[in-house]
């Protein structure tokens, strides 16, 4: 069985400047992945990487799809939702206009009613802010909502960046603890992640980033009781 | 001075004497083409320091320079004041005028300035038909070319094209003195971050004002000196028109570059003629095209596709920045 | 009070043209920064083609219609092939693009259907209109009819349609709407295309008054930007009200004082857009942006 996202020799460009230097890893159907890494390292451009918003060399492979000629809006109709970093909302626009465009990139377009019930099902709190503008919710509601737009394409592949930055302890647990939720019903997330913790809880893979390197990497529950991660990310 | 400026003053130098070698060579006529691309080169130069440099928009440029024009010829024509004392004065004045509306100015980014200095451009028509007893009315104002001092043996265009020509030199020495120390790092600064600017100390309200300041007189001198040279002054030649083709001629020229304002000014002197010679019936269409081509070309102006094509040529290593909304470096191609 | 009332229905539709332009002018600023100076001049090259298709017997409304579907189709030609080559160059370069449009369009213009003033018709019965004492021109009343209509067609549009909103989306955030799959390239093509059908309407409805030639917008355009820094280039209603605005203001203005003659109201757009500048720079529903540094 192939892997879902197969990343080999991965290298990134921002203008002249390389941040990523021969990035290489795999991605298991089903699993939740997750990015560690100091600021700078390069875990972003990764996820940048996958969506095509940076000039890239290497291969990139989505479910046997080799992505590096497709523009990101041919990605997303492969299935893989982004949610960046800073939750890009449309902040003019109202909860319920974000959430429909979250659904903008799907090939069967299909009833929408079907996609907000569940949407609202994780998030009830959204479905009150229905017809509020997006910037006028809290940070912990527009990164509800930035998880819940990309949730809307039904998509097979979720790239979310740093979904803890900025929110409060217990916002954050909620959603971790909701991601977790849709992982299981199928839903593969590739997750970076500064608050190491978190992460490393939820996740059942984990790759360490040092400017633009893997430099360390394996299943979540090993790499936790490692003593340099410890010391170095964890705090003990 | 250093072994990698020597070329560079070398050249200079070289086309200083090809250019002072002209007169022997040109038609009156070209020379006049060529005092007025000199003229045109000061103010753009002029344009390029408010524009370019910090990034304050202007489309109203025409208007400095109509002042320039207006203040020569009237002092010429009223109170017989030689032109040489005109173009001072003219400077100077508009030094002023610049510096006052560059305060107002200071609440006004981007596209409102633009739109408030395009008014103004717009008005200055009717504004100079009004006060119809100085400046002539809808005639405007005759005057006739100075001769050459000191019993030179040169006709007025050819003394007058010397006149522009030292006039341009030493402008543009003391812009690119201005524009590559400290005060020009400021102002450039101020253009990309303004708030970082602020933060670090630079006064941005003083130096705007300033730049709009010198900018306007450097504007300003243009005009005085497009005085003398046509040796006539009408309100409809300082129209809205004026004001975009000097803009036109700084973005192609290269906005934040000295040796840009030359080329602009190459261009919008002799591109509208060229057009006309390829096409009688529609000469402004071929304009249009050349306009569009150079900037699919060179979206960064003469200037810098000329300094693409050196770096690309030497194979420098210098990381290059991410594209900006204007060129970061204000480093100059002279 | 009957002059008074005269003056504003007319102002109202002189309004009306300038808030077309307006919207065309804000609708396309509002996604790329840009201000397409070319844009009175596309709607006047419009307007000649419809003179040409009149000229060839077609009935009114179908030279109309025919019209407003080449000028989409003009529009998004013109984004895709001309803009799209130098969309991430500075901003000035673009507008030194459009400048280029502009005195192209112009020429070609004179060019291809001489500078002698052309008749345009009017669709709108010749009869004027009585209530009471009010004489109302039937042209006007059209006119204002015919660009509420298209006002409504396209509010109702972007507000209900899901091209609409992810033509929306596309111009407040490009970024993001690029990671929902939305194709941001063509919603630029798609809001030129719509920029040069306002501008078409303007240029439709204003002809008849101003006579056909190539300055036709020339004017127009200057009262369109004074109705845009009224109401605010960043919202598309407030460049429409801005229109209207200017419009019964031009009217009034030149009516009631009286040493305004007609010479001088265009001095009044140009009072208008200072005025504004120095008082609240953003126009009346414009939103200052915050940036963050």
């Amino acid at each position: 069985m192939s892997a879902l996202l197969e990343v080999q020799q991965l290298e990134a460009f921002y203008g002249r400047t390389k941040a990523l230097h021969g990035v290489s890893f795999s991605m298991a159907r089903g699993g939740i992945t997750t990015i560690l890494g100091a600021n700078g390292a390069g875990k972003t451009t990764t996820l940048r990487a996958i969506s095509r918003m940076v000039r890239t060399t290497g291969s990139i492979r989505f479910e046997d799809e080799p992505l590096e000629r497709k523009a990101t809006e041919d990605v997303v109709q492969l299935g893989i939702a982004h949610a960046p970093e800073g939750r890009g909302t449309f902040v003019h626009l109202t909860v319920e206009e974000n959430l429909r465009l979250g659904a903008w990139g799907r090939r069967e377009r299909g009833n929408l009613r079907d996609d907000f019930d569940r949407v609202f099902g994780y998030f009830p709190v959204l479905r009150e802010r229905r017809r509020q503008a997006a910037g006028t919710l809290s940070g912990g509601e527009q990164q509800m909502l930035a998880v819940a737009r990309a949730l809307m394409l039904r998509p097979r592949l979720l790239l979310l960046d740093e979904p803890s930055l900025g929110l409060a302890p217990l916002v954050v647990r909620e959603i971790f603890r909701i991601l977790r939720t849709i992982n299981q019903t199928g839903v593969s997330i590739l997750l970076v992640e500064q608050n190491a913790a978190l992460a490393l809880d939820l996740a059942d893979h984990v790759f360490l980033l040092e400017t633009g390197r893997v430099v360390m990497e394996g299943p979540s529950d090993v790499l936790r009781r490692d003593d340099a991660i410890r010391r170095a990310y964890l705090g003990y | 001075m250093s072994a990698s400026r020597l070329p560079r003053v070398a050249g200079l130098l070289a086309l200083v004497l090809i250019a002072c070698a002209l007169p022997f060579v040109m038609s009156n006529f070209r020379l006049f083409q060529f005092s007025q691309v000199y003229i045109y080169a000061i103010a753009i130069l002029g344009l390029n320091m408010l524009t370019g440099y910090n990034g304050q928009f202007s489309l109203g440029h025409g208007a400095f320079y109509a002042i320039g024009a207006y203040v020569s010829a009237i002092m010429m024509d009223r109170w017989n004041i030689g032109y040489g004392w005109t173009i001072p004065v003219a400077g100077v004045l508009c030094l002023i005028v610049g510096f006052l509306f560059g305060l107002p100015a200071l609440r006004l980014e981007g596209l409102y300035l633009a739109l408030a200095t395009f008014s103004l451009a717009l008005a200055v028509p009717q504004i100079l038909k009004y006060f119809e007893h100085w400046t002539g009315g809808s005639q405007g104002i005759v005057l006739s070319k100075p001769n050459a001092p000191f019993g030179l043996k040169l006709n007025p265009d050819q003394w007058l094209y010397y006149l522009t020509l030292g006039i341009l030199i030493l402008l543009f020495w003391l812009g690119a003195n201005l524009l590559k120390g400290r005060i020009g790092r400021a102002i450039v600064a101020i253009r990309d971050n303004h708030i970082a600017a602020e933060a670090m100390g630079i006064n941005t309200a003083l130096y705007k004002s300033l730049v709009f300041g010198v900018s306007a007189a450097y504007t300003g001198v243009a005009g005085a000196l497009s005085a003398s040279v046509i040796a006539y002054v009408a309100p409809d030649s300082f129209n809205v028109f004026l004001s975009v083709t000097l803009l036109i001629g700084s973005v192609i020229g290269g906005l934040a570059s000295i040796s840009g304002a030359v080329f602009g000014a190459l261009f919008i002197q002799f591109v509208p003629n060229w057009a006309q010679d390829i096409s009688k019936a529609a000469p402004w269409a071929i304009f249009g095209v050349f306009l569009i081509g150079f900037m699919y070309l060179m979206p960064f102006g003469i200037a810098g596709g000329i300094r693409l094509l050196w770096i690309r040529a030497t194979r420098s290593r210098v990381q290059q920045e991410g594209r900006s909304a204007v060129p970061t470096q204000a480093h100059t191609t002279t | 009070m009957d002059i008074f009332v005269q003056q504003v229905v007319s102002g109202l539709a002189t309004g009306g043209i300038y808030a077309s332009l307006a919207l065309a002018l804000v609708m396309i600023y509002q996604a790329t920064d840009v201000v397409n100076f070319a844009q009175g001049e596309l709607a006047m090259f419009a307007t000649y083609i419809c003179w040409t298709f009149l000229n060839a017997g077609f009935p009114y409304w179908v030279a109309f219609l025919s019209t407003l579907a080449i000028a989409f189709v003009g529009g998004v030609v013109i984004e895709r092939v001309l803009i799209r080559p130098v969309e991430n160059a500075p901003i000035l370069t673009i507008v030194m693009v459009t400048l280029g449009l502009l005195v192209i369009c112009n020429s070609v213009a004179g060019w291809i259907w001489t500078y002698v003033q052309k008749p345009f018709p009017s669709p709108f019965p010749e009869r004027p209109f009585k209530a009471g004492n009010i004489v109302l021109g039937a042209h006007d009343l059209g006119e204002i009819q015919v660009t509420l209509l298209v006002l409504l067609c396209i509010y109702l549009f972007f507000r209900f349609t899901p091209l609409g909103l992810a033509m929306r989306a596309a111009a407040h955030n490009p970024v993001s709407s690029r990671l929902v799959g939305i194709r941001v390239g063509w919603m630029l093509a798609l809001g030129w295309g719509l920029a040069a059908v306002f501008g078409a309407v303007a240029g439709m409805m204003v002809a008849p008054v101003l006579t056909l030639e190539p300055n036709l917008m020339g004017g127009v355009q200057i009262y369109a930007f004074a109705a845009a820094t009224l109401g605010g280039f960043t919202s598309p209603g407030g460049a429409v009200l801005g229109g209207f605005i200017v419009g019964v203001v031009e009217n009034l203005v030149g009516t009631y004082v009286h040493f305004i003659g007609t010479e001088l109201k265009f001095t009044v757009a140009l009072a208008m857009i200072i005025v504004v500048l120095l008082v609240r720079p953003a126009g009346l529903f414009g939103s200052t942006v915050v940036k963050r540094v």
